[in-house]
């Protein structure tokens, strides 16, 4: 049983095709391309898509309208029915992170504490307990970053027991994108249109992610799965407040940068924990990162070389952090009791 | 798929809880029933490797099972596999051999039997992001991914059975990506694989039955 023959004719494209410039493999001739047509990430990133797949505008935003729905139902569903994972290290979380939000302050002038007087509004601005900060523990991060950390959880909790989800661009890492860009959208109260160019600019980045290093716990380790998603967000948030092409790569690259060496060391080899409670953290770094870019505060390394220094730790990772299960939160005692009690 | 789509990216639409241990699993699965062609009463899994360690928190199971019921890795039944392959009258059998090495660590044998007594055998390797490779069919080893159309030719290795194979496809006006020969042993069975950026049409199937060394083929779209 050999192989015999093995002839491989690489596609012929079409000369006229290849004269159009709408391809970029990094982020430079992204932005070149962005800049080159006064173009922002999503419509340099939709454009190639075209012209690649030879597929509509429409064809692409039916598409992503699907995966956005999935991505929808998979935010909201767990906060109405929390479910147990199949490994049972996970579940509730998304909802106990918003019912502890409502329980206590959810605005910001007033004191309503999480002992009863919910939502009473003789008692926003007063001055019963102020300065206890007990009370105000469930929106410690806010409403906006408060939802999307809720979300997030609740996008692992159903990968986790076998729900529909979108990769984004792994599973694993599936919580940070949907996360924070339909948290943002809904506190903010933006469009459909403007979600699913944020997906796509969100997209490009992890495009070059993956042509250029890797988006694989296995072979780079957490930082390039949730460190991926994390500066795909950035990015895409960074589109949808307005800011340059540069501002999004600059906040894609600080992202990437604040969890380099994140490793891959899932409980029990599942993927439940710490994948779950990293999903949220992904969210926290891509917001801080877009918002420092937002402000006109880039990172001092490009995305490009980003990229490549990400992979360069990844691989120089050992064996036991990159999805083994054989080290980090892993190896501990007390996730080798868990790893026997789920089997 | 020749270039990295924005939905490699955002996708795919998958079940739950990984892209290599369970959608790669349910994708490798229904490729194998597709190439039995018939409908499987009883299948047998045997789980290699890391599938062989992690199968149960990772439905691993369930989606192979999935699979073979010709559900997709976005089809939401893979979580009730057992219970539907119950009603339906497929048996199942899992088999665990963590000691045989194997190439890749993600591997799984498929066999499946018809109610006419055919066996067909496929072995698969979920190779990561939830693509696959089909590395062996029946005794024959093979490689290809699923991610073209894929034309599959069972033939007799003798001369002209694939000059034929490539004149079907141009008088249809396919063009050819990629083109593989695998064969068991001189003069014996053999397999030519085809992949094509394009659709290729059903209808070169009948065209291609016609040479006396051909003994069967199938079409797997995209």
């Amino acid at each position: 049983m050999r192989e015999l023959l093995e002839v491989a004719w690489k596609r012929r494209i079409a000369p006229a095709k290849k004269e159009a410039n709408v391809d970029f493999k990094n982020g430079k001739e992204l932005l070149a391309l962005c800049a080159e047509n006064n173009k922002t990430i999503s419509q340099v990133m939709l454009e190639r898509e075209m012209f690649l797949g030879d597929v509509s505008e429409n064809e692409i935003a039916d598409r992503m309208r699907t995966a956005l729905g999935i991505m929808k139902d998979s935010v909201h569903t767990p906060l109405q029915k929390p479910v147990k994972s199949m490994g049972g290290l996970i579940g509730g979380e998304g909802r106990k992170v918003l019912e502890f939000q409502s329980a206590g302050n959810s605005g910001l002038a007033g004191n309503i504490g999480n002992n009863g007087n919910i939502g009473n509004p003789e008692n926003l601005g007063s001055t019963e307990g102020a300065g206890n900060a007990r009370n105000f523990g469930g929106n410690l991060c806010g409403p906006v970053l408060t939802k999307a950390m809720a979300y997030a959880l609740s996008v692992l909790e159903v990968n986790a027991s076998m729900g529909l989800i979108v990769a984004a661009p792994t599973a694993g890492s599936s919580g940070v994108v949907p996360g924070s860009l339909i948290a943002v959208a809904e506190e903010f109260d933006q469009d459909e249109k403007i979600v699913i160019d944020a997906l796509i600019n969100a997209s490009a980045v992890g495009y070059i992610l993956t042509r250029n290093a890797s988006v694989s716990g296995a072979e780079a380790g957490c930082q390039a799965e949730v460190g991926a998603a994390s500066a795909m967000a950035a990015s895409a948030l960074v589109e949808i407040f307005g800011g340059s092409p540069e501002a999004s790569l600059s906040a894609a690259s600080m992202a990437l940068s604040n969890l380099l060496g994140l490793v891959c060391d899932p409980i029990a080899g599942l993927v439940e924990a710490p994948c779950q409670s990293r999903n949220a953290i992904g969210v926290a770094n891509a917001f801080t990162a877009a918002q420092m870019a937002l402000a006109g505060i880039y990172h001092q390394i490009p995305f490009d070389e980003m990229c490549q220094a990400m992979y360069e730790v990844g691989t120089s990772l050992p064996f036991e952090l990159r999805e083994t299960a054989l080290g980090g939160n892993a190896a501990t005692p007390t996730a080798c009791k868990m790893c026997r009690k789920c089997k | 798929m020749n270039y990295i789509s924005i939905f490699d990216i955002i996708g795919p639409n998958m079940i739950g809880p990984s892209s290599s241990h369970t959608a790669g699993a349910a994708s490798m699965a229904l490729m194998a029933r597709n190439l039995f062609k018939k409908e499987p009463v009883k299948v047998t899994f045997t789980l290699y490797g890391s599938f062989a360690k992690t199968y149960s928190g990772h439905g691993t199971d369930k989606a192979l099972l999935g699979g073979i019921m010709g559900f997709a890795t976005d089809d939401i039944r893979i979580r009730d596999a057992f219970e539907i392959a119950d009603q339906r009258g497929l048996k199942y059998e899992f088999v665990i051999d963590d000691k045989t090495h194997t190439n890749h660590p993600n591997t799984a044998d498929m066999l499946l039997e018809a109610e006419d007594g055919t066996v067909g055998f496929v072995r698969g390797e979920s190779v990561g992001g939830g693509k696959i490779k089909i590395v062996r069919i029946n005794n024959i080893d093979v490689e290809f991914t699923g991610e073209y159309s894929t034309l599959i030719v069972k033939q007799t290795d003798k001369p002209g059975v694939v000059a034929h194979i490539t004149k079907c496809l141009s008088d249809n006006d396919v063009n050819i990506a990629f083109m593989r020969l695998f064969r068991e042993e001189k003069g014996q069975n053999a397999y030519t694989v085809i992949e094509s950026d394009q659709h290729i049409p059903e209808s070169i199937e009948e065209k291609i039955m016609e040479h006396e060394y051909v003994h069967s083929t199938k079409v797997v779209q995209v």
